[in-house]
């Protein structure tokens, strides 16, 4: 690197030797060469996908056929779909329910996880299986498991009696609603579980023999000391899983394609399908920019509310 | 305030034992320092008193209770520790009023404790802040305000001033000190250093290894060390050992392995001709024009007094002389051993031969009166 730096200035005839050894003692120069990859990454493969998509949003194009500037048409034509609306509901409840038993769960699981118990490195890595699985591949495996005829649980239900038929789990909307939230919640829940885990490891053990002293019992002791001071760490892991799951694609596309009905369409399989095998290319855009405010009101929203208290502020050392 | 008795305690994780019996009687209002070795079993040992560790076996009794199977907060002591411990997500004062607000104390009980506590302290400017914004020194304070608020039978320190720097924690070993003069709770303190113990002791216990090596009062630990061990850990700088033989023809004196003859005050009954280990202490050697050669190698003035490292034959030797002689690295000089400040422990079990002030024919016994003290 201290090599290429000075190449990227014109060479110096006079003297060169003394200006070559001062840019290399540059900060500023080898800090903006040190920059330049990563600042290409990102505006190769986000900013410029990012603002195409803003544009195409702005246009009529569809696949085969360049379109041309529409202004904000897209968007009013979204704002009388019902099928939008639809979609947008269904994301909402996805992510919100999804979200909230995926935090319980995976906090509840953390804490199990964090306690002394037998061949614990193995539960960890067993915890971690459904997210190390390619989506696709659970999604396949759940697509099994809710199948109309031949599915698991409808056959383990009729063996045990308590069901004479099998459940129609992707064939009936809420059903189907409440089934692709139990897959999301499945594969999401490893990685709350795990991130909090390594914030629990984190607190200090003296801390709980304090509280221990102080007179804690279990549950004091877990919301006077772990509860405050994993704040900071469940507002990151909240804030990445609620993005992961208000974008989420994958799973639906898999197992309901946003059927029956639209029931469980999010936003962004609606945007998949109107713009790729539907062919609007501009309209497909006009829905994926409209998950743009709601991705920033989440983020700014742990940003503000949750992530730096005044405890963790100033101090010297 | 309580005494606490401890007996026959052990420890064991799995199949290891690391506290083989210890007994240690400590009275009401007494203040006793732990100290050892890192990996002695004095924090063990702490914990166990604490609450924290199981006891495996023998048992503790705090006032007429014998605590063993006690949750740590039935047991009414306050802890610091090391690292003091303090909730980061809650004010100074939230931090002292903790116990009592789990034990459900009325608002107005609280507020007066944490601020008798802060008062005593010098925590009253402080209250709102939280521990991120406080000092080493400042965090200690408010973990000894959070054991002060408690008003316990039995305050436990754990190392409490090792993360302090050296100004600092000579400045908290006073206030300790000072606090528990004015309270007179019986305090229990565990640290590796062994001038803390000296300086604040009431009564010392030395570990080593899970066992109780000497206990006894910083005076008697320093002038009459039971053996080779306490002998070298008591004392800055540590006391000097020579091996080598007691003179077996009638004269008072212990001849070194490097040929050296050193001045005793007496034989020790039965200890002629024994092979031993002559202890003398840097600050008990004088020059002197018939003491032994010895050669200078390295001189560290501190100002208040001046440390020599000399060699005798080829043993090393640390002398500290309050007055300002000159000496030269290199420089051969005589070192008389004051003779009646000698200890002489055995070659073989290191234990003591013999008494240098009084006679101590059975350091059993002495070793049971001073523990009950």
């Amino acid at each position: 690197m201290n090599e290429a730096a000075p190449m990227t200035l014109p060479a110096a005839p006079i003297d060169s030797r003394g200006i070559l050894a001062r840019l290399r003692e540059s900060r500023l120069l080898l800090g903006m060469v040190f920059l330049f990859p990563a600042a290409v990454i990102l505006l190769v493969f986000l900013t410029y996908p990012l603002g195409l998509g803003i544009w195409l949003g702005f246009t009529d194009t569809q696949i085969g056929r360049p379109g041309i500037f529409i202004g904000l048409e897209n968007y009013e034509d979204l704002w009388t779909d019902s099928v939008f609306w639809l979609a947008v509901f269904n994301t909402i409840l996805y992510t919100v329910v999804a979200s909230v038993v995926k935090f319980a769960l995976g906090l509840w699981l953390a804490l199990i996880l964090n306690e002394r118990l037998p061949f614990k490195a193995f539960f960890r890595a067993i915890v971690l299986l459904p997210w190390v699985v390619p989506t696709v591949l659970s999604a396949i495996a759940f697509w099994w498991i809710y199948d109309a005829q031949f599915s698991i649980v409808s056959w383990s239900l009729i063996r045990l009696g308590i069901i004479d038929r099998p459940i129609n789990f992707l064939g009936d909307p809420t059903l189907a609603r409440a089934s692709v939230i139990a897959a999301n919640i499945w594969r999401g829940i490893p990685f709350v579980a795990i991130t909090l885990l390594a914030g629990l490891q984190t607190i200090s053990p003296s801390l709980y023999e304090a509280a221990t002293l102080d007179g804690a019992n279990g549950w004091q002791r877990f919301r006077h000391v772990t509860l405050p001071m994993l704040t900071p760490i469940i507002a990151v892991v909240m804030t990445f899983s609620v993005l992961f799951t208000f974008t989420d694609f994958q799973l639906i596309y898999v197992l309901t394609r946003g059927g029956p009905v639209n029931a469980t369409h999010l936003m962004a399989t609606l945007s998949f399908q109107r713009a790729i095998p539907g062919g609007h290319l501009g309209e497909g855009a006009a829905i994926a920019v409209a998950m743009i405010p709601f991705l920033l009101a989440a983020i700014l929203f742990s940003y503000f509310g949750m992530q730096r208290r005044r405890w963790q502020q100033g101090g010297r050392d | 305030m309580a005494n606490v008795s401890i007996r026959d305690v052990r420890k064991a994780y799995g199949a290891t034992e690391v506290i083989h019996g210890v007994s240690i009687d400590i009275a009401d209002g007494e203040f006793v320092v732990l100290v050892g070795p890192s990996g002695c079993g004095k924090s063990t040992l702490l914990r166990m008193i604490a609450g924290l560790e199981q006891i495996t076996g023998g048992h503790i009794a705090i006032g007429e209770r014998v605590v063993n199977n006690l949750p740590p907060k039935e047991r009414d002591i306050a802890m610091v520790f090391q690292n003091y411990a303090l909730y980061p997500h809650m004010t100074v004062s939230q931090n002292m009023a903790f116990s009592l607000r789990l034990r459900g104390a009325p608002k107005s009980e609280i507020e007066a404790s944490v601020r008798r506590a802060a008062e005593i302290l010098g925590l009253l400017p402080l209250l709102e802040r939280y521990p991120r914004q406080l000092s080493g020194g400042q965090r200690q304070r408010v973990a000894m305000g959070r054991a002060i608020v408690r008003n316990p039978q039995v305050f436990l320190f754990d190392e409490p001033l090792s993360n302090l720097d050296a100004k600092l924690r000579v400045a908290m070993r006073t206030e300790i000190k000072e606090l528990h003069q004015r309270l007179k709770t019986t305090t229990v303190y565990v640290t590796h250093d062994q001038v803390e113990a000296m300086t604040m002791a009431d009564k010392i216990v030395v570990m080593h290894d899970g066992i109780v090596e000497q206990m006894g009062s910083p005076l008697d630990l320093y002038d009459q060390p039971d053996n080779i061990f306490v002998a070298g850990f008591i004392g800055s700088p540590s006391m000097n050992f020579l091996k080598g033989r007691v003179a077996d023809d009638g004269s008072a004196t212990f001849r070194a392995e490097g040929g050296a003859v050193l001045p005793l005050a007496s034989v020790p009954e039965g200890a002629a001709g024994r092979a031993a280990v002559y202890g003398i202490r840097p600050e008990h050697i004088d020059l002197s024009d018939d003491g032994v050669p010895a050669e200078v190698t390295v001189v560290e003035p501190t100002g208040s007094e001046i440390q020599v490292f000399a060699k005798i034959g080829d043993e090393q030797i640390t002398a500290i002389f309050r007055e300002r002689h000159r000496f030269e690295p290199g420089a051969t000089i005589r070192l008389a051993p004051e003779r009646d400040q000698v200890h002489l422990f055995d070659a073989e079990t290191g234990k003591r031969l013999g008494g240098l002030v009084q006679d101590d024919k059975q350091p059993s016994d002495r070793r049971m009166k001073s523990g009950g003290r």
